[in-house]
C-alpha cells in the first residue's frame, strides 16, 4: 500500500501536500529548490538576517508563519532535500542534483508543486540591465533586503505589480511609478468575481492607496514604449504612452516587469502530462481532474504551478493533491474534507478570473512587438528574425519557429519569450494564439553544469 | 472520394536531408517532383542529429560519397541562398589511453583514407594538447581532417526543400502516405486524408519510417528506431574550432562535441535510447546524459563546468549492419531507395540526394553504392 510518494516544491503547496501524507502514515520525499521551505511566495529571510514575518509578509505574515511552522513539525518524518534541483523525470524517477551530483530517487507517486515565474511581455530594450521581473525584484529584497536600483520603475500588471511596488516603498526604496497596462475600467467590471476574496480585494486597494499616497505616479490603461539606456550603462528610463495618447517619460536605473504569473510547467511536461489551452489567460495549462489528478497515473500537480491560483489556494490544492493520491493508494480519506476542499478550490478559480479580467496580458501589445525588439533575451533574438521564421522558411507554430529563429532556445527555454512567440507567429498567420501551440519543455529542467556525476551507480 | 492527383516526373517520400537535396538536385536536373513528407521537412534524424560533416571514420568504401557531399557542403550557402552554418573547422577523432590497439586502426585507416583523397593527419595525445589544449591527459592520439567540419542540422534540410521549392518542385507537408503501390506504369501514393500523387519514379527517402513502405513492395528490412543523446551548453567565448569525437568499439564511449560560431558547444554520442516513429516521439534517457558528462570530461575536462541548457533526441532507423539502402529496387522498375542510413547519414546526406538524382535521371552514378542494395536483405 505504502508506495514512495516524491513532492517536488516545498511552497504552500508541497509543505500541505507532504502534512496530509504524513497525517496518514505516508512519508515523502520533499525536494525542494530552495535553501529552506516556504517557496517564492513565503521565502525565507537568511538565518543572521531579523525582520519581523509582518515586515516580510505584511498581511500574509500568519500564513507564512503557519506554513512555516507545519513544515518544520514535518522535518523528523519526512526525507527533505532542499537546495536540490529537479532537472528530469523519467520511468518512475525523478533525477534530482545538489552541488554537482545527481540520483535517480524512484517514486509510485509525484506530486509535483513547482509554483509559477513571472509571465513577460518583450519591451523595446528589456534586454539591458537593470530590467529585472518583478519576481526576481521582490526576491531580492525579501531574501537580501536589496532594491534593484535607485529609482526603480515597476510596469506591467497584475495584483503582484502593487504589491511588490508598496514592499519597495514600505522598505525605503525610491519608486518612480507604477505603470500598468491594463484599463481601470476592467478591474471595476472584474469586481463581482475579485469579491470572492473580499478581504484580497480590499488589501489590493489599500496598496493603490497606498503607493499614491507615498506620492508614487500610478497609471492605468498605458502602453509601454521603450526602456531607453545603452548596452554599457544599463537603464536611463521608461517611455509609455498614456491611455490618453501621450507621451511620457520616466528616469529610472532599474525596471521591474511582470504580467501576472506564468506556472512552471516543465516537470509535468517531462513527466508526460498532457496540456490544453485556457483561454481566460491565453496559456497551456496541465490536464488534471478538480483533485489535481494529471492524465498519467500516479502524476498529481498542484499549486500556482498547475493554475495561478494564489499562494492561499496553493495551500487547498496542495493538500487535495496528496489526500487524491492517498485515496489512490487505497487509504481513507476524510470525504467532507475533501469536499471542503473543492469547494474552497472552486472560489480562488472565480476569483483567479476576476484577476485574469482585471489584470489582461496585453496580447495584441505583444502581437504588435515592432521588429527591432528583442524577443528572446537568451539568444538576443528579434522579432524581425522570428517572423521571418514564419513569413520566410515557413513556420507554422512556435516549436517550428524556434527551430529556425532560437526564440526559446536559450538557458530559460522559453519560460520568458514562449508566450510572447506565439502571440507573434499566431499573429502573422492570421491565426487564434493556440494555433500557434506551446514550446515543449525538455531537460534539463534548469541548466546543470557538464560536471554533474552520478552518485548512485 | 474524389481525390485530387497530382503528378510529377518523381515523386519522393520522406522529407528529410536525404529527400530534400534529392529534390533539390532532381529540380536542377529540370525533373518535376513531389516531396511527401509526413510532419514538416528535416524534423527527425535530419534535424537532431549532431552536425557532423565528417568524412573521417566512415567505411573507406564510403569515401567517394562523402567527397562528393564534402564539396556540396563547401558550397551549400550558394546553392540554397541560405546560411546553413557550414563551418570547415576541422575533425579531429581520438583514442582514449586504455585503448592503445585503436592507435593502429587509425593508422591503417589513415593510409587508406589517402587513397581515397582524404588527408588525415595522425599526431600524438602531446602534440594535440599543445594545438588543442582543452583536450585531456586521457587522450592517447588521434588523427586530424583539416577538412571536415560541421553545420547546423535544423537548418539544413529545410533549406534544401526551400530551394527545391524555388526550382519548381512541389513539397507537400503533413501529408502522411498510408498506401504506395504501382499501377501500370505508374506509382501511385494515397495520403491519409485520400489525395492521391502519381509519378512513374518513386524515392523513398522515409527513414525509420521507409520499413512499411518498402513492404508494401515486397522488399521488407528491418529497421530499428533509435534516438541519439544530444545537449548543447550555455554560450561561451568562440575557441573550439573543429569537431571532436571518439574512436571505440564500445557505444557508451563514443562522445563526441563541436563549438558553434555564437559560442555553445553541442555535445553527442553515449547510449542511443529507442525510439517511437509509431508515436513520433523520443525521448533523451537521463541516465544516457550522465554517462554522456562523464566520457566528455574524460576527452575534455575543461568542458565540466559549463552549463547545459537544453538534451534533445531525434527517431534514427539502423539497419542490422548499420549501412544504409540505397540504390534501385531489386524488384519494381522506377523505384528508388535512400533510407537507413543508422544515425550516419548527415555529412553524406547531399551527396546521398545528388547521386540519387543522377541514378534517376541518368539510370547510372560512378559512386560506389553497390554494397548498400536492398537486395542484401532479400
Amino acid at each position: 500500500m505504502n508506495g514512495q510518494v516524491v513532492i517536488v516544491g516545498a511552497g504552500p503547496a508541497g509543505v500541505r501536500a507532504a502534512e496530509a501524507l504524513v497525517k496518514a502514515g505516508v512519508l515523502p520525499v520533499v525536494i525542494d529548490e530552495g535553501r529552506r521551505s516556504g517557496g517564492q511566495i513565503y521565502r525565507r529571510q537568511p538565518d543572521h538576517f531579523k525582520r519581523s514575518y509582518d515586515t516580510l509578509y505584511g498581511s500574509e505574515a500568519h500564513r507564512a508563519a503557519a506554513v512555516h511552522r507545519a513544515f518544520d513539525a514535518l522535518l523528523p518524518h519526512i526525507d527533505y532535500r532542499p537546495e536540490t534541483l529537479v532537472w528530469n523525470v523519467a520511468e518512475g524517477h525523478v533525477w534530482a542534483t545538489r552541488a554537482g551530483e545527481t540520483e535517480a530517487i524512484p517514486y509510485d507517486r509525484l506530486i509535483v508543486c513547482s509554483g509559477a515565474t513571472d509571465r513577460l511581455a518583450p519591451v523595446p530594450g528589456w534586454q539591458l540591465a537593470g530590467c529585472y521581473s518583478l519576481g526576481g525584484s521582490q526576491v531580492a529584497l525579501k531574501a537580501q533586503a536589496c532594491s534593484i536600483g535607485g529609482a526603480v520603475v515597476f510596469m506591467g500588471t497584475g495584483p503582484l505589480l502593487y504589491l511588490v511596488a508598496s514592499q519597495y516603498v514600505k522598505a525605503g526604496a525610491n519608486v518612480v511609478a507604477v505603470l500598468d497596462t491594463s484599463p481601470f475600467a476592467g478591474r471595476v467590471k472584474a469586481l463581482p468575481k475579485l469579491a470572492e476574496q473580499p478581504d484580497l480585494l480590499w488589501q489590493g486597494m489599500k496598496l493603490t492607496l497606498a503607493l499614491k499616497r507615498a506620492g508614487v505616479t500610478v497609471l492605468s490603461g498605458m502602453t509601454p514604449a521603450e526602456i531607453t539606456g545603452d548596452p554599457e550603462t544599463g537603464v536611463s528610463g521608461v517611455t509609455i504612452r498614456t491611455a490618453s495618447g501621450t507621451l511620457r517619460h520616466f528616469e529610472c536605473d532599474a525596471v521591474a516587469m511582470g504580467w501576472h504569473l506564468r506556472p512552471e510547467t516543465q516537470i509535468a511536461d517531462l513527466a508526460r502530462a498532457s496540456f490544453a489551452f485556457d483561454k481566460a489567460t491565453r496559456q497551456w495549462l496541465p490536464e488534471i481532474d478538480g483533485d489535481g489528478r494529471a492524465h498519467v497515473p500516479g502524476l498529481y500537480l498542484a499549486g500556482d504551478g498547475a493554475k495561478v491560483l494564489g499562494a492561499r489556494s496553493a495551500e487547498v490544492t496542495g493538500e487535495l493533491a496528496a489526500l487524491a493520491a492517498l485515496a489512490d493508494m487505497g487509504v481513507a480519506v476524510d470525504k467532507d474534507r475533501c469536499r471542503h476542499l473543492r469547494a474552497e478550490r472552486v472560489r480562488y478559480v472565480r476569483f483567479a478570473q476576476g484577476l485574469a479580467e482585471a489584470f489582461p496580458w496585453p496580447h495584441q501589445f505583444v502581437a504588435d512587438t515592432a521588429d527591432s525588439t528583442v524577443v528572446c533575451r537568451c539568444e538576443g533574438v528579434t522579432a524581425a528574425t522570428l517572423r521571418a521564421s514564419v513569413s520566410e522558411a515557413y513556420a507554422t507554430e512556435t516549436n517550428r519557429a524556434k527551430a529556425f529563429s532560437r526564440v526559446g532556445m536559450g538557458r530559460c527555454q522559453g519560460r520568458y519569450c514562449g508566450n510572447a512567440s506565439a502571440e507573434i507567429v499566431a499573429a502573422l498567420r492570421g491565426e487564434p494564439v493556440e494555433c500557434a501551440g506551446r514550446l515543449r519543455g525538455q531537460a534539463p529542467v534548469k541548466p546543470i553544469p557538464v560536471g554533474t556525476a552520478r552518485t548512485d551507480v | 472520394m474524389s481525390a485530387a492527383e497530382s503528378t510529377a516526373d518523381v515523386a519522393i517520400i520522406g522529407g528529410g536531408l536525404m529527400g530534400c537535396s534529392a529534390a533539390f538536385f532532381l529540380a536542377q536536373r529540370g525533373l518535376s517532383v513531389v516531396l511527401l513528407e509526413t510532419d514538416k521537412v528535416g524534423r527527425q534524424a535530419s534535424g537532431t542529429n549532431f552536425g557532423n560533416v565528417r568524412r573521417q571514420g566512415r567505411p573507406i568504401s564510403q569515401l567517394p560519397l562523402a567527397n562528393r557531399a564534402s564539396r556540396i557542403w563547401r558550397s551549400a550557402n550558394e546553392l540554397l541562398g541560405a546560411d546553413v552554418e557550414y563551418l570547415q573547422n576541422g575533425h579531429i577523432r581520438v583514442c582514449f589511453r586504455d585503448r592503445p590497439e585503436n592507435v593502429g586502426k587509425m593508422e591503417e585507416y589513415a593510409a587508406q583514407a589517402r587513397e581515397e583523397g582524404l588527408d588525415l593527419e595522425l599526431l600524438s595525445g602531446n602534440v594535440l594538447r599543445e594545438r588543442f589544449p582543452w583536450l585531456g591527459a586521457d587522450v592517447l592520439a588521434g588523427s586530424h581532417s583539416a577538412l571536415d567540419g560541421h553545420a547546423n542540422p535544423r537548418l539544413a534540410a529545410p533549406a534544401f526543400a526551400r530551394a527545391a521549392m524555388k526550382l519548381g518542385a512541389q513539397v507537400v507537408e503533413d501529408t502522411k502516405i498510408v498506401h504506395a503501390a504501382k499501377i501500370g506504369e505508374d506509382f501511385v501514393l494515397e495520403a491519409e486524408d485520400g489525395r492521391r500523387f502519381r509519378a512513374p519514379t518513386l524515392l523513398v527517402t522515409a527513414g525509420a519510417w521507409a520499413g512499411k513502405i518498402v513492404s508494401q513492395f515486397g522488399e521488407p528490412v528491418k529497421l530499428t528506431p533509435r534516438a541519439p543523446t544530444m545537449s548543447v551548453t550555455e554560450p561561451v567565448p568562440y575557441a573550439i574550432l573543429p569537431a571532436v569525437g571518439v574512436m571505440t568499439p564500445d557505444e557508451v564511449e563514443t562522445v563526441y562535441f563541436r563549438q558553434v560560431a555564437r559560442g555553445n558547444i553541442v555535445l553527442g554520442g553515449s547510449t542511443r535510447a529507442p525510439s517511437y516513429p509509431d508515436e513520433y516521439r523520443a525521448y533523451v534517457m537521463p541516465q544516457n546524459t550522465m554517462t554522456q558528462f562523464h566520457h566528455l570530461r574524460r576527452l575534455a575536462p575543461a568542458l565540466a563546468k559549463l552549463q547545459v541548457i537544453r538534451v534533445w533526441s531525434g527517431i534514427e532507423g539502423y539497419t542490422d549492419d548499420s549501412l544504409p539502402v540505397m540504390g534501385p529496387s531489386g524488384t519494381v522498375p522506377g523505384l528508388f531507395y535512400a533510407f537507413g542510413f543508422s544515425g550516419s547519414g548527415f555529412q553524406i546526406g547531399p551527396g546521398v540526394g545528388e547521386t540519387m538524382a543522377e541514378l534517376i535521371a541518368t539510370g547510372h552514378t560512378d559512386i560506389p553504392i553497390e554494397g548498400y542494395s536492398i537486395k542484401r536483405f532479400a
